[in-house]
Parts: C-alpha cells; sequence; structure tokens
C-alpha cells in the first residue's frame, strides 16, 4: 500500500436522518478530513454536534434511521460508502475498531469477557485461539488491569466500570487494528477512575501504533489524548488544526468560548454568620446509614460547595437538609432556630426558606405543566399572589433567569436544557428562599449552557442574598461559586474549609488526588502526570503494577 | 442462586394452595339450592335433608376442606353433585383426552410461532415482516370460534374432509382420532401461535438493538454468526418464558374450543358443570386447570432465573 | 443501539399507512351509535320475527335472517349495544376499581400496599376463564354476575398498571418539589400524577376493553354470558351454529363483527402509542 495515502479521509460528507415524524434532520453537514497513521484526532463538540455519528462512518456504519447523502469515507484509499457489506465487514474490526461510551451495556452479558475479546481475531481467523489468548493477556497488562491472567474470566457483571472500558479498549485492540474510535470512553466514569482508563488508554495507544479518533465533550481531556483536534457543532464543522494551534490560538470565535468555558473565578467574599447548621446528622435508608455524625456550615449569603464522587453521600445531604429524608440523628440549625429534621412537620415559613434545585431538569419539571404553572404554583402557596399579580410575578422571575416572558406559555418539552434549569431556578426563586439547595445543577448540562447557570446563580446571589448549598463533583463549578468547600468521602467529610484553603496546598491527600485527576486544558499534562508516576517509586501502587 | 429457586418453587407451592382454598370456600357460597333443584319443586324438605347429607355437607367448612384436601392427595375428587358419581375417574379419561389435544396443538404450535417469530425478527421492517404482525395482529383480537367455524364450514361442511365435531371415545385407535383432531387443532395452533409470535419477535428484537450485538457487528462477525453467537443464547430465556405462558393460556384456550367440538375433554366438562351449578366438579376441574397454570408460570420464571448469568455466577 | 451500513437508504414511508387507523376509527364510531341510538336506527325489533329462518341476504334483511327468522342487521345492531355497552361497563367499573386500590397502594404504602398486592398477585396466578367459571358456577348466570366477575380480573391487571405508574411517577423530583410546597396529596394525584399517567392510562383502557369484550363473547358464546332472547354477538354466533350444516355461514356475521370490533380497537390503541412515542 502507499504509504503517502492518509488512512483515513473523509470528503464532503453529509448524513441525514428521517424523523420518526417524517422530517429529515441534517446530521452531518460537509465534513472533509485526513486522518495519517498513528495519529489520534480528537472530536469535540456539545450534545448534538454529530460527533458520534463521523465516528461511526469510519466504520460504515450509521445508527438506524440516518443515511449518507452525499460524500465519501476512505479507508486507506478503498471508499466504505460504495464498497458493499462483505467490505465492510471485512474492514471491520480488523482495520478499524470502536470502543464504545457505555462498556457496561456493549459487552454480552453471557460470555466471559476473554471471549469477547478475543472473538474479531478468532472468528475472523487473524490469530490462533492461543495466539489471541496470549495478546489479549498481554493487553490486558499493558491496560493495568488486575491479574491479567485470569482477568479475562470474569463474566461483564463482575467488573467493575473502569475495568469494562480497559477492557474494551483490549477489544478493540487486540486484532491489531490501524484505526480504534473512542466514542466519549470515560464519560460515565468518576474522574479518580477516569484518570486511571485515560492514562492506561494513552500508553497502550502509543505501544500499539495505532490512530484513533477520539469523540468527547471535554476539551481539557481530548487536548491530553489527540494530537489534532476537530470542533462541530449542529453537525458542521468549526475550525481544525493541532492542538496546539486550536487550544493556543484558535481561530473562531466558538472555539474560544469553549476553551474559556470554566474559567469562572469566584471573588472573595467577606464572612457571614451562619445560617444553616448541621451537627452531628446521621441519615440513611433502612439499616445502612449514607452519611454519619457529619458537621456543616452554610454562612447567610454565601456559598458552601460539597465535593465528592458517586457514592460519596453528598445527595443524601441535600434530601436531609429539605425534610425529604429525615435525619435520624443530629440537630439542623436554621437562622439560629432548630430546624426539624421531617419536611411534614416543619411550618410552611420553613419550607418557603429552603428550595431546592435538582439535577436533572427533565425530572425535575412535570412535562404535563405550562412554565406559567410550574412557576405559578410556589407564587399561589408562599406569596399568596393570583391572578393578574401572579401572571406579572412569573413575568419577572422568567426575566430575572434570563428568560424571554413568552416561555411561560410553553411546556419542558419545548425547551432547551439551560432553559429547563432556568426554569427550575426560577420556581426556587419564586418561594423567596434564604437558601437553595443545588444537586449537581450543571452536570446534564454543556459547558458553555452550564457556565451560563453558574453566571446566573453568582448574579442572583448578589442581587437576593440567598445562600447555597452546592452539591458538585466538578471543581471548575466550585471555583466559579463557593465560599466554601467541604470534599466528601463514604459519607464523611475529609477537608472543608474556605474555597481558596481548601483548594490550595497543602491539600488533604484525597482532595489532591481528586483535583489531580482532573484534567487541565494545558499541553503535556498527561505526560507531566505519567512522569510523575513513573518518578514516583513503584510501590506507591503496588495494586496496580502486578507481576 | 438455590435459595432464589427454592423461594419460587415454595411460591408455587402456597399459591396451588390458596388457589385450593379459593375453589373450596367460593363453592360454600353456593346457596343450599342443589339438592332442591334436583329433586324438583316437589320435594320434601326431608327428602332434601337426606340427600344433603348423604353428599356430606352438613359437616363444618374447614373440616370438609381439609377432608377434600386429603382426598386429592390419596387422588379422590369426591363425587359429583347432581349425578353422585366418583369424579376421579369421570376426569381421569378426560383429562386424558385433553392431554392429547392440548400435546399436539403445542407440538405444532410451539416451533411454528418460535420459527416465524425469529424470521419476523431477522426480515425486520420488511414485506415477511410486516405480512406476519398484520396477521397476528388480526388473529390475537379474533375469537377461537370464529376461526372454529370458519375451519368447520370450509373443511367439514364444503370439503366433507372431517367431521365438525370431534367426539372421540375411549379405545379409539389413532389412525380414527387422527381426523377428529384435526379442527381442533388447527384452531388452538392459530389462536395461540398470534401472541407467541409477537413476544417471540419483540424479544428477539430487544436483543437485537443492544448495544452488545451492535459491538459483535462492529466486530465485522456476518449476520448469522452474530445471530448465532450473540442474539440466541441472551433470547433463550426470554423465548423460554414466552413459550410457557402460552401453553398455559393455551390451556385455558382449550375450554372454548372443546365446547366448540364437543370434544370430550377437561373443559367441556367444565363448562357443562358450571351450567348445571356442579359445584364439586367445577371444583376439581378448576384447580386442575389452576394447578396446571401455576405450575407452567413457575417453570417460567424458574427457566429465567436458571438461565440468567447474572445469578449463575456471583459477582 | 440499531445500526444499519452507511449505505442504505431507508424506504419512504407509505402514503397510506394511515388508511387502516382511518377505517378503525369509522367502524368504532358506527359500533357506538349503534350502543346509543339502537332504537332508531334498526330496521326491525329485537325479537321480531319477520322471515323464514336462515334466510339468504336480500335487500330487505341485508344480512339474512337467523335461526328464528329475525333480521340479522337489526340483531347485530341490538347486539353492539348489548355486547359493546356491557363490555364498557366492565371496563369502567374496573378502571374505578383498580385505579382507586392502585392509588390507595401507593399513598398508603407500607402494609396496606403489601396486603392489597399479594391479594392480586394471588389472582392473577389463576387462570381468569376458571375464575370466571367458578363465579358463575356458584351465583348462576346473569348480567350483574358476568359484568362482576369481568371487571374483577380487569381490575387486577389495572391496579397493577397504575400501581407501577404512580411508583414510577411518584418518584420523580417534581413530586417532590411538590410535596414540598405542602400540596395535598388529592392535589399532586391530580395536578402532578395524573396528567402523566394518562397516555398509557388510555392506551390500557382501549387493552382491557378488547380482553372484555371478547371475554363476555366467549362466555355468551359458552351459553354462559348474556341470556337470550337478548341479542349479543358472541350469543348469536352460538344460536346460528345450525346453520353450517346447511351452507349458510350465518354464525361468522357476529363472529365476524367481534374480530373487527376488536382489531379496530387495538389498531387505534397501537397508533396512539406510536404517534406518543415518535413524535417530539
Amino acid at each position: 500500500m502507499n504509504t503517502m495515502t492518509p488512512l483515513l479521509e473523509i470528503r464532503g460528507l453529509h448524513i441525514d436522518a428521517t424523523l420518526p415524524n417524517g422530517s429529515t434532520a441534517h446530521l452531518l453537514q460537509d465534513i472533509s478530513l485526513t486522518l495519517a497513521r498513528g495519529q489520534v484526532l480528537g472530536l469535540i463538540g456539545e450534545s448534538g454536534a454529530g460527533k458520534s455519528t463521523l465516528g461511526l462512518t469510519a466504520l460504515g456504519a450509521v445508527r438506524g434511521g440516518a443515511y449518507v447523502r452525499a460524500g465519501e469515507v476512505r479507508l486507506g484509499g478503498i471508499d466504505l460508502l460504495t464498497g458493499g457489506p462483505a467490505l465492510l465487514r471485512d474492514i471491520r474490526g480488523r482495520r478499524v475498531a470502536y470502543v464504545a461510551q457505555s462498556a457496561a451495556s456493549a459487552f454480552n452479558p453471557a460470555f466471559r469477557l476473554i471471549d469477547q475479546v478475543i472473538e474479531t481475531s478468532v472468528q475472523r481467523r487473524l490469530m490462533s485461539k492461543a495466539d489471541a489468548r496470549r495478546r489479549a493477556i498481554e493487553l490486558f497488562a499493558k491496560l493495568e488491569l488486575p491479574s491479567p491472567e485470569t482477568f479475562g474470566e470474569k463474566f461483564p457483571h463482575q467488573a467493575s466500570g473502569g475495568q469494562l472500558q480497559r477492557a474494551m479498549t483490549a477489544m478493540a485492540m487486540c486484532a491489531r487494528p490501524d484505526l480504534i474510535v473512542f466514542d466519549e470512553p470515560t464519560t460515565a466514569l468518576d474522574v479518580t477512575t477516569q484518570i486511571e482508563v485515560i492514562l492506561a488508554m494513552r500508553q497502550a495507544i502509543r505501544e500499539e501504533g495505532m490512530a484513533g479518533l477520539y469523540i468527547s465533550h471535554d476539551l481539557a481531556l481530548v487536548a491530553q489524548m489527540a494530537d489534532a483536534i476537530m470542533v462541530l457543532r449542529h453537525g458542521r464543522m468549526v475550525e481544525t488544526g493541532s492542538v496546539k494551534q486550536v487550544i493556543e490560538a484558535p481561530a473562531t470565535e466558538y472555539t474560544r468560548q469553549l476553551i474559556a468555558a470554566r474559567g469562572l473565578r469566584h471573588a472573595v467574599q467577606p464572612e457571614r454568620p451562619p445560617l444553616l447548621e448541621m451537627r452531628g446528622v446521621t441519615a440513611g435508608y433502612g439499616n445502612v446509614n449514607i452519611v454519619e455524625n457529619l458537621s456543616l456550615v452554610v454562612p447567610e449569603g454565601r456559598t458552601l460547595a460539597v465535593v465528592g464522587e458517586s457514592g460519596s453521600g453528598k445527595s443524601t445531604l441535600g434530601k436531609v437538609i429539605c425534610g425529604l429524608l429525615p435525619a435520624k440523628a443530629g440537630r439542623l440549625v436554621f437562622a439560629g432556630r432548630p430546624l426539624e429534621p421531617d419536611m411534614h412537620r416543619r411550618p410552611l415559613d420553613d419550607l418557603r426558606d429552603i428550595q431546592i434545585v435538582h439535577q436533572n431538569p427533565d425530572m425535575a419539571l412535570n412535562p404535563r405543566q405550562r412554565v406559567r404553572e410550574i412557576i405559578g404554583a410556589p407564587l399561589g402557596r408562599f406569596q399568596g399572589l393570583s391572578g393578574a399579580a401572579r401572571e406579572a410575578a412569573v413575568a419577572a422571575l422568567l426575566e430575572q433567569v434570563e428568560l424571554k416572558p413568552e416561555l411561560a406559555d410553553r411546556r419542558p418539552g419545548a425547551l432547551s436544557g439551560g432553559q429547563k434549569q432556568r426554569v427550575c431556578i426560577a420556581r426556587a426563586l419564586a418561594a423567596r428562599p434564604r437558601l437553595i439547595v443545588c444537586d449537581e445543577v450543571t452536570s446534564a448540562l454543556d459547558p458553555l449552557v452550564a457556565d451560563g447557570v453558574l453566571k446566573l446563580l453568582a448574579r442572583l446571589q448578589a442581587e437576593e442574598g440567598v445562600s447555597y448549598f452546592f452539591i458538585t463533583h466538578d471543581f471548575g463549578a466550585v471555583e466559579a461559586l463557593a465560599d466554601h468547600v467541604a470534599v466528601m468521602r463514604n459519607g464523611a467529610i475529609v477537608a472543608t474549609g474556605p474555597t481558596a484553603q481548601v483548594l490550595q496546598p497543602p491539600y488533604h491527600p484525597y482532595t489532591e488526588a481528586l483535583i489531580r485527576a482532573v484534567p487541565e486544558l494545558r499541553l503535556g499534562w498527561l505526560d507531566a502526570v505519567i512522569a510523575a508516576r513513573k518518578t514516583r517509586s513503584q510501590d506507591a501502587f503496588p495494586d496496580r503494577r502486578p507481576s | 442462586m438455590l435459595v432464589i429457586l427454592a423461594k419460587r418453587l415454595a411460591m408455587g407451592i402456597v399459591l396451588v394452595l390458596m388457589a385450593s382454598a379459593l375453589l373450596f370456600f367460593a363453592g360454600e357460597l353456593l346457596p343450599g339450592d342443589f339438592a332442591t333443584k334436583l329433586l324438583g319443586s316437589s320435594a320434601t324438605p326431608e327428602t332434601v335433608e337426606a340427600l344433603r347429607r348423604s353428599r356430606g355437607v352438613d359437616a363444618p367448612a374447614l373440616a370438609r376442606y381439609l377432608q377434600w384436601l386429603g382426598g386429592l392427595f390419596r387422588g379422590d375428587l369426591g363425587t359429583s353433585l347432581t349425578n353422585g358419581r366418583e369424579i376421579a375417574p369421570l376426569i381421569a379419561t378426560r383429562l386424558k383426552n385433553t392431554l392429547i389435544l392440548a400435546g399436539a396443538a403445542a407440538l405444532i404450535a410451539v416451533p411454528l410461532a418460535v420459527g416465524l417469530g425469529t424470521l419476523a425478527a431477522i426480515f425486520r421492517n420488511r414485506l415477511f415482516d410486516r405480512a406476519i404482525l398484520v396477521l397476528s395482529m388480526v388473529t390475537v383480537a379474533t375469537p377461537e370460534f370464529f376461526f372454529a367455524y370458519m375451519a368447520i364450514a370450509v373443511f367439514a361442511v364444503n370439503l366433507h374432509w372431517v367431521p365438525s365435531i370431534s367426539i372421540i371415545t375411549a379405545g379409539m385407535s389413532f389412525e380414527r382420532m387422527l381426523p377428529l383432531l384435526a379442527l381442533p387443532v388447527l384452531t388452538l395452533v392459530i389462536t395461540s401461535c398470534a401472541h407467541m409470535i409477537r413476544m417471540t419477535r419483540a424479544s428477539i428484537v430487544s436483543v437485537m438493538d443492544s448495544d452488545y450485538v451492535g459491538t459483535a457487528l462492529l466486530k465485522g462477525l456476518p449476520e448469522w454468526k452474530v445471530v448465532v453467537r450473540h442474539v440466541l443464547p441472551n433470547v433463550m430465556s426470554p423465548i423460554a418464558a414466552v413459550v410457557v405462558l402460552n401453553l398455559a393460556d393455551l390451556v385455558v384456550g382449550l375450554i372454548i374450543v372443546e365446547a366448540i367440538f364437543a370434544y370430550p375433554g377437561m373443559g367441556q366438562l367444565m363448562v357443562d358443570s358450571v351450567s348445571k351449578q356442579d359445584i364439586t366438579v367445577v371444583q376439581a376441574c378448576g384447580l386442575i386447570f389452576a394447578a396446571t397454570y401455576i405450575l407452567l408460570n413457575m417453570i417460567a420464571d424458574l427457566l429465567a432465573i436458571a438461565l440468567n448469568p447474572r445469578l449463575r455466577y456471583a459477582r | 443501539m440499531s445500526l444499519s451500513d452507511a449505505t442504505a437508504r431507508p424506504a419512504a414511508p407509505s402514503r397510506l399507512a394511515g388508511l387502516p387507523v382511518a377505517l378503525a376509527a369509522l367502524f368504532c364510531l358506527a359500533c357506538l351509535v349503534c350502543v346509543i341510538g339502537a332504537d332508531w336506527i334498526a330496521p326491525y325489533g329485537e325479537a321480531d320475527l319477520v322471515a323464514m329462518p336462515w334466510q339468504a341476504p336480500d335487500l330487505a334483511h341485508p344480512l339474512g335472517t337467523d335461526q328464528l327468522g329475525r333480521d340479522m342487521l337489526s340483531r347485530i345492531i341490538f347486539g353492539a349495544r348489548t355486547s359493546i355497552g356491557l363490555s364498557l361497563a366492565i371496563v369502567t367499573l374496573a378502571f374505578a376499581v383498580g385505579g382507586a386500590l392502585g392509588l390507595a397502594a401507593v399513598t398508603l404504602g407500607g402494609w396496606a400496599d403489601a396486603v392489597i398486592s399479594r391479594i392480586v398477585d394471588l389472582f392473577m396466578a389463576l387462570p381468569p376463564l376458571v375464575l370466571a367459571l367458578l363465579a358463575l358456577s356458584v351465583s348462576g348466570t346473569s348480567l350483574v354476575t358476568l359484568t362482576l366477575t369481568a371487571a374483577f380480573i380487569a381490575s387486577l391487571r389495572v391496579f397493577r398498571l397504575t400501581r407501577s405508574l404512580g411508583i414510577d411517577i411518584a418518584a420523580r423530583d417534581f413530586v417532590d418539589v411538590a410535596r414540598l410546597r405542602r400540596d395535598s396529596t388529592a392535589r399532586i394525584m391530580w395536578r402532578e400524577i395524573l396528567p402523566n399517567a394518562a397516555i398509557p392510562l388510555i392506551s390500557e383502557f382501549g387493552l382491557r376493553f378488547v380482553f372484555a369484550f371478547l371475554f363476555v363473547a366467549s362466555l355468551s358464546f359458552l351459553g354462559l354470558g348474556v341470556q337470550p332472547p337478548m341479542a349479543d354477538w358472541g350469543g348469536m354466533v352460538r344460536e346460528n351454529v345450525g346453520a353450517l350444516n346447511y351452507g349458510r355461514l350465518t354464525p361468522l356475521v357476529p363472529a365476524g363483527f367481534i374480530a373487527l370490533l376488536a382489531i379496530s380497537v387495538n389498531l387505534i390503541g397501537d397508533w396512539l402509542v406510536a404517534r406518543r412515542g415518535g413524535g417530539r
């Protein structure tokens, strides 16, 4: 084969989809790219940008209902779109392989992992079974899976999410393809798991010399994994170039915004007296305690951020404060008065003073009600407003959260994700609360939309003097909003204090692990992490380097 | 996993016991007019009383329930209220006839339905699949007797191939039984297939839409290999459940088909006894139907548990 | 994830796709008109002997006559009133009872939920036809028993659906928000939960209607449901069975109407669900 031919070449690709209602959606419009052997191209964009669709076309595949309107996709000079099913079967698995976002559902639950990892090599007669097993075990070791010799004997449900994602990478690499498509491979993982997976993947890609298409919504992550970046938006290419070029000298306003996203910093504010105090709180379901003997303070008109990974118990705390999950032990003090643990026994004033905004606005907004009713209900209950007065108040609240008053007529289904979250905030504000529990309010949103919501929350705090109990796993959001921060792990607080203090050295070791695991938008960050790990003696992580 | 299996087994036994209690005590609600009915309006209270006592209707209810239950274990189903004959031998021949009919129908319907459902899933959204879907929708919504009479009109009345009623008698040879069985079996096959086809297709389609089948396709495996290696092992359990559940429905569908063709089975016996208010026979037949239904449902659950790798291999 | 090769172009949807649903809706409408206005529409009375038995269709009797010489068309129209009216009554009753119990199980929770659910499980473990036959053998054949029994059987499934929908919706955050502003239970049910359960409940209503309708038809056919001389479609099949021996297809007329109505309601139900799932 001519070494001058690029490995992957896409020209003028248009992909459309027929929607169930009969209309046509343009998933990709006029996309062109070239990828050389051994090179990794990062595809970045918000949800709906078409990056997954583009990734699948490298395997000559589209999702149900989609089809190619125009363009060509060449792998090693061969056009995949006109080659027919036999050609596609031949290249898939052998020359180009796929790593999906959710490895847990991408593995067949009925088979042991090793049999699925070597399936391409054995079924396509690329290797003998014994060779393929040896290769798989070698890859397991390379990807730092525990006891590589026996790891493959597990069934998918017996391995953790991070392990499955690495096993899926081994599965893609086993038959030594030229190109691997990584489709948001770490999006579902916690940061400390994610860093282990990307470290392992990065080293394996390097050592195997494979090319890659790395799809992600996280620019910082892509910058570490890729040699070049393509920015997509609404199915169109915004810009493309080397990683250095794109992050250091972005050519378009959109990319500049993406880079600036997550860069909000909260100014240090003077201390205020406490509004809510939790003293020795224990809570959980049945006999299981999720949080135990925990004490925290939320100051008046300030933000306390609670950071932790999934399962740390941070959302449970939010429910305890609202009284949805009464604490089993400990005391809650609100504005100097004791607060009933159970919402049913709280006076209406306490219910009004403490409001909540949830993570997922789709679950938090009744899809059958209009925005007017959604925001109007607390106005009626807590402010006693009705008729024209309520109508005016709804319009004022919408304006306050930077939405057009016309949206009052819409149902949640006709709003975007960011608009929905703003309606949730307006509903909480309608009660004129003193404290709002914000439970992962930005984690379901795209970065730019999340930034908008964070700015809004900061402005509302300055205007209304409301306090936030801000639950998150995202340090960017903490730095954007929080005066104080508490780091949670396994239902207990490991570090707490003013944000500037907790998030600066000297760190608590767990805080440090969390912070260091978050990819930074800086060239060579991952290499620095790898180098730092190598210089530290290997016995720092004995369990991760068997044999 | 053994614990789960044992629990499900115990639940099945409890359900059968509760069903028996329900059947028995429902009979207690029956106003005691069977004797009056039986002896006609001219009967004196004394003769009515005598008849009741002779049938053991006078003991306390709970005692008679336990007695009845004990009898069941010894194969004694009691005596008919209307004619005083032993129920067990009466049911024995009927049960055999019913089992022949149900067995023949299941033997044809199950492979046919699973086969057609699988083909429909493989040729999803093509002409064959659409035709199968439309046909099965029509048959699901159509009562058994429509097909039965269609079949009678065509094959018995017009073509004279087979008789329109299917009275089989003891000692009848298999060759002579065959034409008699044809129409009832045909009716049962048509009506029980439809639902099974749709459910088989749905189970396979849901597996075919799963991420791991997408993974296998992106490994470059040919479609038939994906079906054999990845789809089949995962649809065994849902399809087994579908088949067993539909066998349970077939047992009940029998009641109507037997009535149409005057086929001397359990179903017809039960329907006759209901119109005669012969509660002891209704109880005996009902218990056998209910126990079969519960047993088949239990088998479906047990199969699903046994075939689930998550339960076979603990974390 | 359903994948296809990136070369295939999907077929354009047929323009005639909506036709069966439209016809089904038309047929259901016609049936409803018969239910309401049978007395005005039917050319002859329900029990009027107007001609020779099993007369072939002609202009005066478009569907022929039955085993006693009554006009089939009129009997079909009156039969619609009995069969459909009865089924509607059964399903309405089943939704009132099953729905109320389901909502009660969701709101009360705890042991009340456990007790109701276990009892429902027991009855669901028994074949419905056997339950019905048991009830009919105890109380004798009457329309009241028939309605109550069929409604009871249908209410079991309505209970299960309402309960699971209720639990699913009550777990959503917007219900927590309503509780946190101390909305009453009734208001939460009415404004937050029911509107979100409406579509599945409506499609279940259609499904239960078809089951109840076929169930009543089957029992009438067995001679255990609606009793003569009242006309009902299942019973009419039974009455006219003898015609087959004379080469007449009379019993297939009511049987066909039964099938047509059941198919029509199913078609409309499927269409509702598909439109709901496919839209927006």
